[in-house]
């Protein structure tokens, strides 16, 4: 990766600007022309450096929600509880952790009743217990990636 | 939310248009005015609606391949302090508290860690003890070892 696109990775986490012609903008800051950072920024998509380029919401002040969420599962079933966990459209994410509590998922939804209900409806197919950890407040998000 | 903030949302949920008028671009896809979605995200961006405008880095690709939830057990009554002082390091990319379910899961104080080898992330997590002092009763840490799924956060599209 060269200075340019260290600097752009850098630089261009947030602030992109609500104007006319945003990618000349940032491009004169760059001291780069507006063709080459468009290149550049395909470039680093195509390669999967940057996963995406553009806003990203929050889909709780939208008047959605969202949970994180655990469960402990036995080992020997691991495969069949993800299966069917992962089935649900409103798991947004989910990770394999190295701990008893070893699932944990992202519900996303667009009520707060739909939560629970997910929930209650895995805990139903699955026989195990969903420990719902919503967050209660929120101190930080968004670290600055240094390339 | 109204309906043109929602198609607004659902044309740049994936992204930008890389073109040199993306905004013109959006407007003329959605048959209204570059002015009106100039404003509408302006609008969205101040009410923290969209956190921010720009590169979505994957930290993997940066070399960050060692990422951990570490999760603490700190006091409620302390937690708004402890938590703003987590959230300002600046390995830190997450924090939240959430609740406890006792007795099995004790912790209310969760930070998300990322560092290019797991020693990194050890002497992170050591600056961290340090900074909590007597005011931790207990932590771990949760390496993710697979992701399962990520689809990310979609809206559907109405019909």
């Amino acid at each position: 990766m060269d200075d340019i696109n260290r600097q752009i990775i850098n630089t261009l986490q947030g602030n992109f600007p609500i104007s006319d012609r945003p990618y000349l903008e940032v491009a004169q800051k760059l001291g780069i022309t507006e063709d080459n950072l468009l290149q550049r920024l395909e470039c680093l998509l195509k390669n999967k450096i940057l996963t995406r380029f553009g806003p990203m919401y929050d889909i709780q002040k939208l008047g959605g929600s969202f949970s994180l969420c655990a469960i402990q599962v036995p080992p020997e079933r691991f495969e069949e509880i993800t299966r069917i966990v992962n089935a649900f459209p409103e798991v947004a994410h989910n990770y394999e952790r190295d701990h008893e509590f070893n699932m944990w998922f992202v519900l996303a939804t667009e009520s707060a009743e739909q939560i629970t209900q997910i929930n209650q409806a895995i805990e139903e197919k699955t026989g195990l217990k969903v420990y719902n950890m919503p967050k209660l407040q929120e101190f930080f998000v968004g670290l600055h990636f240094q390339a | 939310m109204d309906e043109l903030d929602r198609q607004i949302i659902t044309a740049t949920q994936s992204g930008l248009p890389l073109v040199k008028e993306p905004y013109a671009v959006i407007a003329r896809d959605l048959g209204i005015d570059t002015e009106t979605v100039k404003l509408r995200l302006q609008t969205m961006l101040d009410n923290n609606q969209i956190r921010r405008i720009g590169a979505v880095p994957n930290h993997y690709k940066l070399g960050y391949k060692a990422n951990a939830m570490s999760v603490w057990n700190v006091p409620d009554d302390k937690i708004g302090e402890l938590g703003k002082l987590l959230g300002a390091l600046p390995f830190v990319s997450h924090c939240y508290e959430r609740p406890r379910f006792l007795p099995e899961w004790p912790y209310n104080l969760f930070a998300m860690l990322h560092g290019k080898s797991r020693e990194e992330v050890s002497e992170k997590v050591a600056q961290i003890v340090d900074l909590l002092g007597e005011h931790c009763a207990g932590y771990e840490l949760l390496y993710s070892k697979q992701i399962l799924k990520k689809t990310g956060l979609r809206l559907k599209e109405k019909d």
